[in-house]
């Protein structure tokens, strides 16, 4: 006797969380009756390892079935094929778009092209995570970033729209959007500290300040690109650094006012003018792809690494870079003072939080 | 022109892309009524088109809006080849034909392809103005309310019970029709949906003429059913109650709120509770009629079966005279009728005076031979034997009625089985005609009937019964005498005394059969028939003395013919009534008593049965009070019941007297093993495993002994199809494959629905079919609903304490609630017209919530929840109008099966597909439920080698608005839902 069919259809759509979890994960069907029946469910319910199968069976063929309209979740809103509560259809999506922070760290700031879809098997198996999940979460992020390109408006606003997602989980796509468009590298060995979140947080904050959208909201694309006009006029910072009395006047500035405060003052004094140019220079190169796409790489080996050896603490970092910021507005022959605003908020935001072991 | 039909296609969404180039779709719309059709313009490039179009205006007969469907198709418009059908919207609109029902259609339809399933949807308006027809001879029947429900619908009240009103159409199946084999298989579906849409219309049209002939005004327990004879035929045959029936004033109407409930009190015969009961022991005669018939089509009429119980002795003391008055009323107002027959499975009060007992007839025909195919008098000349049939059953029973009735079919190849049931009864006449019986005879009636058991009361003489059977007097009034078991098709009635819980029982028997041919074949059917009837009789007593009850309600059994076997499916629910005595166990008598270890493994067997008996007593609660023998005061000696099961025919009659086994206890139930089989047997009632706690099972609207629903409710569908391994099958193995089958469905179930716990499911409706030689099929439609177990086990207690003192009001509280509509509405709030009613809301808008980043996204779903249920009632909830009755049939089919995730995909999808399409024809309608929904036929054929699979589904239900009780409190009070539909098209987010 073998069952040729089997099928479950509730007026109501019945969505178990648990399986749509293994569903999520990857877990073949044979695979997720397994961790079921080690979850202690048979002993809880009396059922027997058919009944499991068969439920099991079930849940995945709806969710296979619901996946089509998942890729569009206004689409699982307006559809009325499968009853489903609203709480429920908010969990759908939610857990559908949620993905592994070991998972977004690799691909983070990669092309979402074809190319690295042929990546994922090694993707998998170094995280271990199955790869019918990495192809789900990659997928996603295609999905999102396809939709949203080119399209007019806030981008945390227009994922939330065409995805229904929660504000943090829209955040985060927007991060994962921004970093594909710009193609930063995360991946270098010495990256490898940082979190997804560390660098959602600096994605965020170039969105508001370094994108199109932070000076004009009317124009297409404005939160995926940064700012073409802004990087060029960065080349203006040089100054700060290529006019020797400006950079001695910039220091002494700094020193005046951190002496005392600084727990590491003199490994400061000594390495100020190596970190201003570090500083300054990624600013000025700016213009150049390439070294957009390194900007975190050089942030690490031009400020954090340096001062990490030194063992500064991070109070000293804030007190540091609050300082060198400021003091700025009292160089007099520096007429450019608007724009190391806008570059440095950002940065030092981003220093900020880029700066932990 | 009596009639001009309005329509308006407002915009489509989710459309398919049609265009590969553009990924874009030029749609426009096709509107056809009878043979006028309009189109929309072409809307261009767009998947989410806004038509906004003129109104289409069809002037047409009311014949015409009766039989023909609304046939709307969306097309893909090409310039350079044919236009490419999308798919299609077939709206019926019979409900905007009466004037209590919709006015207006209007919504979002799922547009349906045969070969693609749903793709996408259309908005739709349509309304109908209907000019009044005084033509007398008039062919149309607008204006005659049609119920699926099988009781007298909620809001409404029953003046007069007409009866029996049937009717069938045949036609060429357009499947077998010469031109299936030029065109599309798209084509020949759409050509079958159309036919049978146009079938149902027509059916439906004549049968309102027949209620219009009988001065009634709506039909109740509506059926209809489809035959697919394949060569000779489609036939669409209906079976119905017609009634004329008053609308209860509604607490929406301005009446003074507190005149009507007592009016209602003392109009209504709510004041006296005698019912209908009815009964079965296994002493069943056969009875065989001839089935020489004149006419050249071959016909076996097949020995049938009348479960009964049979008395000896004279009736209750005061009884007999007002028992044959009243029979002879009944008679008279019965007598005008051909077949008095009532669809009907619950009653008003005291329509039901006694219940004879079950009575069925089954016909084995063969559908080739039918001389005239295309004309309906062959198959009417066959329904109307079979009805006979069972009106002589009941009249034999003495009983002058069927309730509780029912038809079916089971067709493989060009063999036909025509199956009846029903339950015999004796009815009180002053439902059944217009001069309202004079008051004297009722008023005495309700003195000399106690509460909650006189339909329980045997209804013959028992003088005259030709078979013995065990009388008792009656455990409750003790002044009438009452058969030891009842078996019944219709629901337990709300006054009924029932001890404990109920729980769903079930009988299952496969018999392999020859394949053979024709006449061969007809008459081994035949020959099987009887015997099937037998073992699964037999079965269902011995199922029900198990669980230590003593009466089956909604009994209905199935018999299924495929090539190369029978297959015999019995559901029913077993309860305790407390007037009827308690059942004995089970004893078991080894035949070979000379070996010590047998007699050892029997009485092991025998202790196992015990225990399960005792446990089970404990599980559904039973534990009726003890009553001694001096308080009964039986005139009669206390019955001895010796029954035995007899395992095959050749163990002849005089056996009983040689194996009157005095096992010491009085009436005890003697299983007798004789061979491997009954050992079988024994262990497979043994191996029936209880539902996990929690968890009830039953197969009437609702469970006896749980009162406290909540509003949760999830009907579902499921089918499992099985392939036997062909090899040396038996009948044990086929038995065993069949009840493992059903077993394990019903564990799944269990399983799945675990989160609702505790719950019942309540309506199982277990169908059987076998598509091909070695695949057996089962579907099981039901509703589980949620109760609040606390509450629960209060009542039970309470009930327990103080079933027998006050064995009719207990009662009622505990089970009035599926009536409450009629009689709640007033005394319970005080000041109801004040209060609007809350809608449930069909489809909230929310759409400019989309912009708003703190709002939950999902918040604003724009579809409205339809609930669904094979019950006629929503708990927790009143339903205030009825809007019209659902009857669809869908044809799905497919050419890449493995693609659309195989078998279980396919009908996975399908049957989704189908409840979308439900719901989305109830919220057109303005409601917001579909109750005593039920799938009637679900028709599944797979060919794996060549990729295909093809489906019919056929459902019916009745559309309803309900609200909730609690939002009864609440002021405001929303639009109809159907209004502000259309709106939601502009505010649709694109992609």
């Amino acid at each position: 006797m073998t069952s040729e069919l089997d099928i479950f259809v509730g007026n109501t759509t019945l969505i178990d969380e648990d399986v749509y979890r293994l569903w999520l994960d990857g877990y073949s069907v044979g695979d997720a009756v397994a961790l079921r029946v080690r979850s202690g469910i048979l002993e809880q319910t009396g059922a027997t390892a058919a009944v499991l199968q068969s439920d099991t069976m079930d849940h995945y063929r709806t969710f296979h079935m619901l996946e089509r309209l998942l890729h569009a979740p206004p689409k699982l809103l307006h559809q009325l094929i499968y009853q489903i509560p609203p709480s429920r259809q908010a969990l759908l999506i939610e857990r559908y778009y949620a993905f592994d922070e070991a998972f977004v760290r690799e691909v983070l700031g990669k092309k979402l092209s074809k190319g690295t879809k042929k990546d994922l098997d090694d993707i998998s198996t170094k995280t271990g995570i199955t790869l019918k999940s990495c192809r789900r979460q990659f997928d996603n992020f295609k999905r999102v970033f396809k939709v949203v390109e080119e399209m007019r408006g806030s981008l945390v606003d227009n994922v939330q729209q065409h995805f229904l997602l929660s504000d943090r989980l829209a955040r985060d796509y927007a991060a994962i959007v921004f970093f594909a468009n710009n193609r930063f590298e995360t991946g270098k060995k010495k990256l490898q500290y940082l979190s997804f979140g560390d660098f959602a947080f600096c994605a965020e904050l170039m969105i508001q300040n370094w994108t199109l959208g932070a000076v004009d909201s009317q124009v297409d694309d404005m939160d995926m690109d940064l700012d073409k006009e802004f990087l060029q006029d960065l080349k203006e910072l040089k100054v700060l650094v290529a006019d020797k009395d400006l950079l001695d006047l910039h220091k002494s500035l700094v020193c005046t006012a951190l002496r005392g405060k600084l727990g590491v003052f003199s490994e400061m004094e000594a390495n100020f003018k190596n970190l201003s140019r570090g500083l300054v220079n990624v600013a000025t190169k700016l213009t150049h792809n390439k070294d957009v796409r390194d900007l975190f790489v050089d942030l690490v080996e031009k400020f954090v690494e340096p001062c990490r050896s030194d063992h500064w603490p991070l109070s000293d970092v804030r007190l540091f870079l609050n300082q060198y910021s400021a003091s700025v507005h009292s160089l007099d022959g520096f007429r450019h003072q608007a724009l190391w605003d806008r570059y440095m908020g950002t940065l030092r935001g981003c220093l900020l939080r880029l700066y932990h072991d | 022109m009596p009639g001009k039909l309005k329509v308006k296609i407002v915009a489509g969404r989710h459309l398919p892309v049609m265009d590969r180039a553009s990924d874009l779709t030029d749609a426009f719309v096709e509107v056809k009524f009878g043979n006028t059709t309009f189109k929309t313009d072409v809307y261009p490039k767009s998947l989410n088109p806004q038509w906004n179009s003129e109104w289409f205006k069809f002037e047409v007969d009311d014949e015409d809006l009766q039989d023909e469907p609304l046939q709307i198709t969306v097309l893909d418009h090409d310039t350079y080849s044919a236009n490419d059908a999308i798919g299609k919207v077939y709206i019926d609109i019979d409900p905007l034909l009466y004037s209590e029902a919709a006015t207006v259609i209007s919504g979002w339809f799922p547009i349906y392809d045969t070969i693609h399933g749903i793709r996408g949807e259309i908005n739709v308006v349509v309304k109908v103005d209907l000019f009044n027809d005084l033509n007398r001879f008039r062919q149309s029947s607008c204006g005659v309310k049609f119920f699926c429900t099988t009781s007298i619908p909620k809001c409404y009240r029953a003046v007069i019970i007409h009866g029996f009103v049937e009717e069938l159409v045949v036609n060429e199946d357009p499947e077998y029709q010469w031109i299936d084999r030029i065109r599309t298989p798209r084509a020949s579906n759409e050509a079958r949906q159309r036919l049978i849409s146009l079938m149902s219309g027509e059916l439906q049209r004549k049968i309102g003429l027949k209620v219009l002939e009988m001065r009634g005004n709506a039909v109740v327990g509506y059926l209809q059913c489809f035959d697919l004879e394949g060569e000779s035929g489609l036939v669409v045959r209906a079976i119905g109650t017609a009634c004329t029936l008053d609308k209860l004033s509604s607490p929406a109407a301005f009446l003074p709120a507190c005149n009507s409930p007592s009016k209602e009190m003392k109009e209504s015969p709510l004041v006296h509770p005698p019912s209908h009961g009815c009964r079965s022991t296994h002493n069943s005669p056969i009875h065989t009629a001839t089935g020489s018939r004149l006419t050249q089509n071959f016909s076996v009429s097949v020995p049938t079966l009348i479960y009964t119980g049979m008395g000896s002795g004279s009736a209750g003391k005061e009884g007999g005279p007002f028992k044959a008055l009243l029979r002879q009323q009944t008679q008279s107002a019965l007598e005008q009728r051909e077949f008095p027959f009532f669809t009907l499975t619950a009653f008003p009060p005291g329509f039901l005076v006694h219940v004879g007992g079950v009575v069925s007839a089954r016909s084995v025909k063969l559908l080739d031979r039918i001389h005239n195919p295309d004309e309906p008098e062959t198959r009417d000349a066959w329904w109307a034997e079979i009805r006979q049939e069972i009106k002589s059953h009941a009249k034999a029973l003495g009983c002058h009625a069927v309730v509780g009735y029912s038809e079916s079919t089971s067709i493989c190849e060009e063999v036909c089985i025509l199956s009846a049931s029903g339950t015999a009864a004796v009815l009180n006449p002053r439902f059944l005609q217009d001069g309202t019986v004079e008051g004297c005879l009722e008023q005495r009636l309700e003195e000399n009937l106690p509460a909650g058991c006189g339909f329980c009361h045997i209804p013959y003489d028992e003088l005259n019964m030709p078979f013995p059977a065990h009388l008792t007097y009656c455990y409750n009034c003790r002044k009438q005498k009452v058969p030891d078991v009842l078996f019944t098709t219709i629901d337990l009635p709300t006054d009924a005394t029932v001890i404990g819980k109920g729980c769903l029982i079930q009988a299952r028997l496969c018999r392999l059969k020859k394949k053979a041919q024709a006449e061969a074949n007809a008459t081994a059917i035949s020959n099987l028939l009887p015997f099937m009837e037998y073992e699964v009789h037999t079965q269902l007593m011995n199922k029900l003395k198990l669980k230590g009850m003593n009466a089956l309600f909604g009994l209905r059994i199935q018999i299924t013919v495929g090539e190369n076997m029978l297959m015999g499916l019995a559901s029913a629910t077993g309860v305790y009534l407390a007037a009827l005595p308690t059942p004995g166990g089970i004893q078991i008598a080894g035949k070979t008593p000379n070996d010590g270890s047998y007699e050892q493994h029997i009485s092991h067997m025998q202790k196992k049965i015990n225990d399960t008996i005792a446990k089970n007593k404990e599980l559904y609660e039973i534990n009726p009070p003890e009553i001694s023998e001096e308080i009964i005061g039986s005139p009669i000696p206390e019955p001895r019941q010796r029954s035995r099961l007899l395992r095959s025919q050749s163990e002849s009659s005089d056996e009983v007297t040689e194996l009157d086994l005095s096992h010491g206890k009085k009436d005890a139930f003697v299983l007798e093993i004789d061979d491997t089989d009954a050992m079988e047997d024994v262990h497979s009632l043994l191996t029936d495993v209880p539902p996990p706690s929690g968890f009830y099972s039953c197969n009437t609207e609702i469970m006896p002994g749980i009162n406290n629903w909540t509003s949760e409710i999830q009907m579902f569908t499921s089918v499992r199809v099985i392939r036997l391994s062909s090899l040396n099958l038996t009948n044990h193995a086929l038995n065993k494959n069949f009840n493992d089958l059903c077993e394990n469905l019903l564990k799944s179930l269990y399983f799945k629905l675990r989160s609702m716990i505790p719950c019942c499911l309540c309506h199982v409706n277990f169908t059987v079919s076998l598509p091909e030689d070695e695949l057996i099929q089962v579907t099981v439609t039901a509703v589980a609903i949620t109760f609040d177990k606390n509450q629960a086990l209060q009542t039970t207690k309470a009930h327990v304490e103080k079933s027998l003192q006050r064995a009719s009001t207990d009662n009622e509280e505990l089970l009035q609630f599926p009536l409450e509509l009629c009689s709640d509405s007033l005394p319970s709030h005080p000041f109801p017209p004040a209060k609007a009613v809350t809608v449930e809301k069909t489809s909230p808008m929310g759409e400019g919530n989309f912009r708003n980043r703190s709002a939950a996204p999902c918040a604003n779903s724009t579809v409205g929840v339809v609930k669904m249920t094979p019950l006629s009632f929503i708990p927790g909830a009143k339903i205030t109008k009825y809007l019209g009755i659902i009857n669809m049939f869908f044809i799905r089919e497919t050419t890449s099966l493995r693609e659309e995730g195989g078998v279980s995909g396919f009908l996975h999808a399908f049957i989704a597909e189908v409840f979308a399409m439900v719901r989305a024809h109830v919220a057109a309608l303005g409601g917001n439920a579909v109750v005593s929904y039920i799938m009637k036929q679900c028709v599944f054929m797979e060919n794996p080698n060549k990729n295909q699979a093809q489906c019919l589904i056929n459902v019916s239900g009745d559309a309803v608005v309900f609200a909730r009780e609690s939002e009864l409190e609440v002021v405001s009070t929303q639009q109809p839902a159907a209004n502000c539909q259309p709106a939601c098209t502009g505010g649709e987010v694109t992609t």
